[in-house]
């Protein structure tokens, strides 16, 4: 199908060939314009030989899979394709050695400017060096995750001089001494991300900050700073953003002790910091005074004293205060603050009331993005107040708000016409508050799960009202059948993500008819025992992006889909098959999808050690392997530690067969393990 | 006491032949042959007087409790009389002249060849000198006797002789059980008997003390002078600034002292120095090495070497050239063995090294060579030509360190 297609455009350019009489900068233009779909840039060059050598000169970015990398001349074929490529994201290659490393950086040379290699290992200090030493201009490396690296790369990394942005979070090895070679060399770094470089202390905080005075934005989550770093830090006269989550050694004195404030900061993130109350909150925001995001989740208790602290800032646009305990009083004197608030999170926090709700949402009715998520005290009170003052909120999520009736939802629809994000999870709503709902012509994420009163009928609404819906999440929402999937799949083509599990009701005629959605990525189908192969074929054929699929507990699901799935979801990435009926075969099929990288085999009968090891050794990019305990001896021992060798990691189970649950049983039984 | 006395007579018998000799020598060549020979001659005559004088000094000192009080400060002056001579002889009658012309407080002797003539009439000068120092006590308004131990007496290793055999030792009570071996008499119990203190009838003044070193901020001469207060503070003062640094740490082969009490310290926590700049310099703490570094431009922390080497050795304490070039600069005149050194070899080090090398693990692989294995030492101490050229491996690192070292000297 994809031959025929080719040949048609191919038809098409040798009768008008129009392109002969563009300029290449100006085709170079309309392939900007082709970033959102891979498949069209795929396209684009498979017709014809200059367009090939146009796409290939033109494209920055790259993201090579696995098998390419692994084998060097295809890795050589590929950069030389490329050569302008400035941009190399090697996430999904979990094995780059350093004969890798310097293959790369010997082609790209200068001109890259940009590498991650966040999901990679395997590489040392000597291919960081070789790959600084011959990429002169690069301005952005990530190397999080490489708890691997030490001191010694760090050092490797100080002799690029064009740095600006660097991250090393969970960078466990390295030392303040890395960290100073780093900031002797990297003058010019504006983003750093030291988060979880626990061995990391003061005093390689307050080197960089002595050092790279260009910093913009610093990261320190979790790192055992105290004090002593502070004052150097407020030297840093360009930082904007400032992360301190989890750094316990921070609290009041280290606040209060501080002279001055930072003038330029405007980010301020200090959740999990448990030693901070609202003495030292007073201190940093009568300096500190033109914040604009301030995070204090999981913090402080918020009181009137805090909210004291906080009417200072009178530049404040956002609050996190998830997992705080809040008073009501705090709550009202946020709302007396000077300034006006566009985001405000309250997930997770006890003591929020319809009073203190109220009293925030009836002062700043420029909210745009509310969070409150398992605020079980508010009622329809609070809706009320909220959806007739604040009428230009784009996102709210309120998951688990149980105490509010289905006719507080009615209100949404009413008043917030320009709901972007809405999180319903685990609510009382109903077919008249979806119905409701559907006139938010804006919404793109709607998270329904667990609401067991919903049905086809209000999902019909939606399919016919929400057409830019991206993501929609129906977990669980048991009311669910045919009808109202096949309303969304033709209302809503842009959808990319549907979750569908535990919709037992749901069959194949859906799967075929999301199948119009050729954006879908995502989807989550679990526990929805009446699809067979045939909904999935339809799926694989047409839903070339799909990149997750979860067809765990689809019991009819055999073989055939995954021999469709193969052909067709070139993209796949990430599978659960457990309790499905595919055998050695099916599993077998898996092994040609080339960008596999993670793989959930539970509870499968027809699955024998020979045919998981196929799977194991014909996927080269996998990273994640979730098997049956029992399955351990079943594969040869050298085939495991082959694809451990290539960067995968194995986690064993050994769970019961779970037999399924009524929807009801289920949800009381998932309260009672919540109280 | 009487004893004592009598010994002291005998000493001063001794003495007085001992130089009536060396009249007669100094005058017959003198006017035959003025030549190198008989400035040696001299000179080593005059060393065996002044470790006489040395020794009648130390039993005097000895003897303190039961002699006047005056009489032991009177002592020092003595003593420059009959050692002036023997040292580089430009450099300390320049000393003698200056504190001549001041203040007088110590008697001095410019001329080589009036020294014989003071030391026939030894005794008479004591009165003499007492005076001296009288005259000098009044001078600060403080009113403390400044005294002034000459260079030699100072660096004297030992400070009790034996009249006898000349045997010398530190302490008194050494001198005394070694006294016992040469007769009865030294057996009594008042020859055994701790000498007392001074317990005159004078009202006794505090005793403060000068660095003879022309220029220091120790010697009674400087404008904002500041005394020493007991002996044993001008020896270490006087080893510490004015003197070579002949104790050189076996550990790190870098760090030279002059004390060996210092030395003693030091190797106690040589080796400990974990943290290491680019410049080659090394800090027992990590945040006194960030303090430099932060302070330089262009130096950056060195990797621990222990790293490479996967071992749980430290990395050998490099000493900081910084220091040595310090010391180097403030003495100037004497081009000891080291300075030597220093001179020669340093930049020929300098030249062969490169400057990079020395932190490469390659090189830390022959680290034990020299069997230090406790602590490994990095390229340029290894190789067994420079392993002794103590200033010059110094040199060479600060030479590392490139040019802000050098800002930092000056």
């Amino acid at each position: 199908m994809k031959k025929q297609k080719c040949i048609r455009e191919d038809d098409a350019e040798t009768q008008i060939n129009p392109f002969d009489f563009l300029a290449e900068e100006i085709v170079f233009l309309i392939l900007d314009y082709l970033q959102t779909n891979p498949f069209d840039r795929k396209s684009f060059s498979s017709v014809s030989k200059s367009f090939y050598s146009i796409e290939s000169r033109h494209r920055k970015t790259l993201k090579p899979f696995p098998p390419t990398t692994n084998h060097r001349h295809q890795l050589k074929k590929l950069l030389n394709r490329y050569p302008f490529v400035t941009h190399l994201d090697l996430s999904l290659c979990p094995r780059i050695p350093d004969s890798c490393l310097s293959y790369v950086s010997n082609s790209c040379g200068k001109a890259l400017k940009s590498i991650d290699l966040s999901r990679s290992n395997f590489f040392t200090h000597v291919g960081l060096s070789y790959l600084v030493s011959k990429c002169v201009n690069l301005v952005d490396i990530d190397l999080s995750n490489a708890v691997h690296l030490n001191d010694t790369a760090a050092a490797a990394i100080a002799s690029c001089g064009s740095l600006e942005r660097l991250c090393l979070s969970r960078c466990k090895s390295l030392t303040d001494i890395g960290i100073g070679c780093i900031a002797v060399g990297c003058l010019k770094l504006r983003v750093l991300n030291l988060k979880w470089c626990l061995g990391v202390s003061d005093l390689g905080v307050a080197f960089i900050a002595v050092k790279c005075k260009q910093i913009r934005s610093l990261d320190l989550s979790h790192l055992l700073i105290t004090e002593k770093c502070l004052p150097l830090l407020l030297k840093l006269q360009y930082l904007e953003i400032l992360v301190l989550e989890g750094c316990c050694g921070i609290g009041d004195e280290s606040l209060v002790s501080l002279k001055q404030g930072w003038k330029s900061l405007k980010t301020l993130n200090m959740s999990y910091c448990e030693n901070v109350t609202h003495v030292g909150l007073s201190s940093l925001t009568s300096t500190t005074t033109c914040l604009q995001n301030l995070s204090l989740a999981y913090g402080p208790m918020v009181t009137l004293a805090v909210s004291e602290c906080l009417q200072k800032l009178s530049q404040l646009q956002s609050i996190r205060l998830d997992g705080c305990h809040v008073t009501c009083s705090g709550l009202k004197g946020i709302g007396n603050s000077c300034f006006s608030l566009k985001e405000l999170s309250l997930s997770k926090c006890s003591g929020v009331t319809d009073d203190g709700l109220a009293s925030i949402v009836m002062k700043q009715t420029d909210l745009k993005k509310l969070d409150i998520t398992c605020c079980r005290k508010i009622t329809q009170a609070s809706i009320a107040h909220l959806t007739k003052s604040c009428g230009s909120l784009v996102s709210l999520k309120m998951e688990s708000c149980t105490l509010v009736p289905s006719e507080a939802f009615v209100l949404i629809g009413q008043h917030c016409r320009f709901l972007e994000e809405l999180d319903l999870t685990d609510n009382d709503v109903d077919d008249e508050g979806l119905k409701s709902i559907s006139r938010c012509s804006q919404l793109s994420i709607l998270k329904l799960g667990i609401c067991l009163n919903i049905s086809d009928e209000g999902l019909i609404f939606i399919g016919n009202g929400c057409p830019k819906l991206v993501e929609l999440d129906l977990y669980r929402s048991v009311g669910i059948k045919d009808a109202g999937i096949c309303a969304v799949a033709h209302g809503c083509t842009a959808l990319e993500m549907i979750n569908i599990s535990y919709c037992e009701n749901i069959t194949d005629s859906s799967l075929i008819s999301l199948s119009n959605c050729s954006k879908l990525n995502t989807l989550e189908s679990r526990g929805c025992p009446l699809i067979t192969s045939v909904g999935l074929k339809a799926i694989a054929v047409r839903c070339k992006q799909l990149t997750k699929l979860d067809i765990k507990k689809c019991f009819n699901v055999d073989n055939s889909a995954m021999i469709s799935l193969a052909h067709s979801s070139q993209n796949l990435r990430q599978i659960n098959l457990s309790y499905s009926s595919v055998t050695d075969v099916g599993v077998l099929c898996l092994g040609r999808v080339g960008c596999l990288q993670s793989l959930t085999i539970l509870h499968m009968e027809g699955l024998s050690g020979s045919g998981l090891a196929g799977v194991l050794l014909g996927c080269g990019g996998l990273t994640k392997v979730k098997l049956q305990s029992s399955f351990r001896s079943l594969v040869p021992r050298l085939v495991i530690e082959q694809v451990e060798a290539r960067g995968c990691v194995f986690q064993w189970r050994d769970k019961v067969f779970e037999a399924e649950l009524d929807p009801k049983c289920w949800k009381l039984q998932a309260e009672d393990i919540e109280f | 006491m009487l004893t004592n006395l009598s010994i002291m007579e005998q000493k001063i018998h001794q003495l007085q032949e001992l130089v009536q000799l060396i009249v007669g020598r100094t005058a017959k060549s003198s006017i035959s042959q003025p030549n190198e020979l008989l400035i040696q001659q001299q000179q080593l005559v005059t060393a065996d007087l002044t470790s006489i004088i040395v020794q009648l000094i130390s039993t005097a000192g000895s003897l303190l409790p039961s002699v006047k009080h005056p009489h032991l400060s009177a002592d020092p002056s003595n003593v420059s009389d009959g050692v002036l001579p023997n040292d580089d002889n430009s450099k300390d009658n320049n000393n003698n002249n200056d504190s001549y012309t001041n203040k007088n407080m110590v008697h001095k002797v410019e001329d080589q060849s009036n020294e014989s003539d003071h030391m026939d009439v030894h005794e008479e000068h004591e009165s003499k000198d007492d005076d001296d120092v009288d005259e000098g006590e009044n001078l600060p308004p403080g009113s403390y006797e400044i005294l002034q131990l000459e260079k030699e007496e100072i660096l004297a290793p030992h400070t009790h002789f034996c009249v006898i055999c000349g045997k010398g030792f530190k302490r008194d009570a050494n001198l005394r059980m070694h006294m016992r071996g040469h007769g009865d008499e030294y057996k009594t119990p008042a020859a055994l008997a701790k000498p007392h203190k001074d317990t005159g009838s004078e009202p006794k003044l505090i005793k403060r003390y000068s660095c003879p070193f022309v220029g220091c901020k120790r010697n009674k001469d400087h404008k904002k002078f500041q005394p020493l207060k007991t002996i044993l503070c001008v020896k270490n003062h006087y080893k510490r600034t004015h003197c070579d640094k002949s104790y050189t740490c076996s550990r790190c082969n870098t760090k030279k002292f002059s004390v060996i009490a210092d030395l003693k310290t030091h190797e106690k926590h040589c080796g400990r120095d974990r943290w290491l700049c680019s410049c080659g310099t090394t800090f027992s703490r990590k945040d006194k090495l960030f303090g430099h570094i932060s302070l330089f431009q262009g130096h950056t922390p060195a990797l621990q070497l222990d790293e490479h080497k996967g071992g749980g050795v430290t990395v050998g304490v490099h000493d900081q050239g910084n220091n040595n070039n310090d010391n180097n600069l403030e003495v100037p005149k004497d081009v000891g063995f080291f300075d030597f050194n220093f001179n020669s070899n340093g930049s020929g080090v300098q030249m062969g090294g490169d400057p990079g090398a020395c932190f490469s693990p390659l090189n830390m692989e022959t680290c034990n060579m020299n069997g230090f294995q406790e602590f490994p030492r990095s390229l340029f101490e290894d190789s067994d030509s420079f392993s002794f050229l103590v200033s010059g491996s110094c040199n060479y690192l600060w030479k590392n360190g490139g040019e802000s070292s050098s800002k930092d000297l000056q």
